[in-house]
């Protein structure tokens, strides 16, 4: 197990390799550097300055080495662009945790609701209440979250007055700024939660209505336990295997937060910062944010992995390539 | 004990059932595939007969009625956006958009897909690793933030959205694609039709392929609004398709802003249309899946 979690984490260090050097190689192929965007009016020589300050006035490969030297030493360089042209990993930290709240948030609430409702939904299988759930869980998975952004913006943000276009949508209760819970993470949950409610939501119905139809609930009603003890020991238990396998894994990729939800809402966090480094034409923030998002999604794939091999003792590690 | 047996006919003929008959009597007895079906209908209709339909060209700016609200002027029925231009109009154009990228795309991926996937699946060995390491790397990062990223390499516009999408739409048809390969291909029919001297070729073209549709068919049909998703969001950000293009998408971004309290309808029409095109595709997808595979319960 070790072993495979170690082959793993060396797999992902490569692919991290690789995909830096693409991003790095395709970023410096554009016409255009970070500085000759729209109407700076740079003179020649300040544009060879300034060139020369950040250092790129180098050779593609050699600029690609350093980066190389200096990111294993987790340096990722200096922004472009934001002003006092800070570190990226800085800059980062500072707009890392406005996602992470929206973020934790949204994995609670979806959960929640989510294994709430697909229970009501195996229990009651077949009747209109798992229609409605199944319907409400289709549609939020399937409807766009920007989309559902704009809804709620057209209904709550400006027909009923809660916010300011362009701010956080409901001022904070609890004291100005970040208050860690204010009501201005309402709508943004919300909406960010409805995609990850849906398939909690379905799985929990799937898996559960699945294990009330196995031998041994059959079994454990015909010894006559009671109908609370069979939910709780029998059918809970087998199905959250599936669950756990499938859902969990969700948790790294929503805590690196939407880009649709931040934008939409006007949040400055990571998502929204990535847009805004895409159009700046910001190589160092574009670079740290892209091997950021790709980590923790290689991250998501291990977790799956290990997971599967962990909860369920049929699958074994195998040769190469991982479990399954 | 006659000896005399009569074997007798039965007595209802039953009529004959086809496995694609079958699966056409469950598909409409789903109301909510064929709801879907009938909205896509209505969409392709949309997007096919624009310029007859489409009372006006989509980039027509009438600059003496800007941001008319919608049921309040006879020629502009649902309104004009901020240059005056018929919404109505850009809406239906609109559609033309969302579809050209939401079939284009996919057809584009599953061409590559297929071919990748079948061809590692198949031949296995080398090919297969390298298949297998390239969709390792692609997958590393999610398709949307390619797609952001490689979009600001290569410039936004309808075009470039297609190119840049189609580059990352191989991905699942190339897995989907290789894993059934690597089913079928210990099936017997198989090793018969080997036994029997086929090619290579003929095995894939026409032994295993047929026997794959069905799986790859029911992504297809989830893969079309996962691109018109990709389009619309990548305009919401306005980084998608450029102006004068109708993109609803787009309209969602423009609109989105200190004026929406007043123009709600520049806003909500797009976004409804959007809704209604994933819905569309998501309840057709489900019917299909659910009509093509009887043991699947929901």
């Amino acid at each position: 197990m070790i072993n495979f979690i170690l082959r793993r984490l060396a797999a992902i260090f490569l692919v991290l390799l690789i995909v830096s050097a693409l991003v790095f190689f395709l970023m410096n192929a554009v016409p255009g550097g970070p500085f000759s965007l729209g109407e700076r009016g740079y003179t020649p020589d300040a544009l060879a300055n300034l060139e020369r300050k950040y250092g790129l006035d180098k050779p593609v490969w050699e600029r690609y080495l350093n980066f190389l030297t200096s990111a294993l030493q987790l340096d990722f360089g200096s922004s472009f662009s934001v002003v006092g042209n800070p570190p990226v990993t800085t800059v980062i930290a500072r707009t890392w945790p406005v996602t992470l709240h929206v973020g934790l948030y949204t994995i609670i609430v979806a959960f929640g609701f989510g294994f709430i409702l697909g229970l009501i939904a195996a229990y009651y299988r077949n009747s209109i209440i798992d229609n409605i759930v199944t319907l409400f869980a289709t549609a939020g998975t399937t409807v766009p979250n920007f989309i559902v952004a704009t809804w709620l913006l057209l209904i709550f943000g400006y027909q009923i007055g809660w916010g300011q276009p362009n701010k956080w949508i409901i001022p904070p209760v609890l004291g100005a700024g970040n208050a860690i819970l204010s009501w201005d993470y309402f709508l943004p949950v919300i909406t960010y939660a409805l995609l990850p409610m849906g398939l909690v939501a379905r799985y929990t119905r799937a898996s559960v209505a699945e294990a009330l139809n196995a031998d041994y609930v059959r079994t454990a009603r015909a010894k006559g336990l009671g109908e609370r003890g069979i939910m709780l020991r029998h059918v809970l238990r087998n199905a959250l295997i599936p669950m756990i396998t499938v859902l969990l894994p969700q948790i790294p990729n929503l805590l690196t937060g939407s880009l649709f939800i931040e934008v939409a809402y006007g949040i400055n966090g990571l998502g929204k910062f990535f847009v805004t480094s895409i159009t700046n034409k910001d190589y160092p923030m574009i670079m740290g944010l892209v091997l950021l998002i790709a980590f923790f999604w290689s991250l998501t794939y291990l977790l799956t992995d290990v997971l599967y091999v962990v909860i369920d003792p049929r699958i074994r590690v195998g040769g190469r390539g991982g479990a399954i | 004990m006659n000896g005399a047996i009569t074997l007798r006919q039965p007595v209802e003929r039953r009529k004959q059932r086809t496995l694609l008959g079958d699966a056409i009597r469950r598909f409409r007895r789903n109301a909510l595939a064929m709801i879907g079906l009938l909205i896509l209908f209505f969409l392709f209709f949309l997007a096919l007969f624009a310029d007859v339909i489409a009372p006006f060209p989509p980039d027509r700016a009438d600059f003496g009625a800007v941001r008319v609200l919608p049921f309040t002027h006879p020629t502009y029925p649902l309104g004009t956006d901020a240059v005056g231009r018929d919404y109505l109009s850009r809406l239906i154009y609109g559609a033309r958009t969302s579809m050209t990228v939401g079939l284009l795309v996919p057809l584009i991926g599953f061409s590559v897909g297929i071919t990748l996937g079948a061809l590692a699946g198949y031949l296995g060995g080398m090919v297969d690793f390298v298949v297998q390491r390239l969709v390792e790397i692609f997958t590393a990062v999610p398709p949307l933030l390619i797609a952001l990223f490689l979009l600001s390499v290569t410039g936004s516009g309808l075009f470039n959205i297609i190119f840049v999408l189609s580059l990352t739409a191989w991905i699942e048809p190339t897995r989907l694609t290789r894993a059934q390969f690597l089913t079928v291909r210990e099936k017997e029919f198989i090793t018969s039709a080997r036994a029997l001297g086929a090619t290579d070729g003929r095995l894939i073209l026409t032994h295993v392929l047929p026997n794959i549709l069905t799986p790859l068919l029911v992504a297809f049909t989830f893969a079309v609004p996962q691109a018109i998703f990709a389009e619309a969001g990548l305009s919401f950000l306005g980084l998608g398709i450029t102006e004068p293009t109708a993109s609803w998408g787009k309209m969602v971004g423009n609109s989105v802003g200190s004026t929406i309290r007043v123009f709600y309808h520049l806003a909500l029409f797009p976004t409804i249309l959007v809704a209604l095109t994933m819905l569309g595709f998501s309840f057709v997808g489900d019917g299909l899946q659910e009509a093509l595979d009887p043991t699947r319960s929901r």
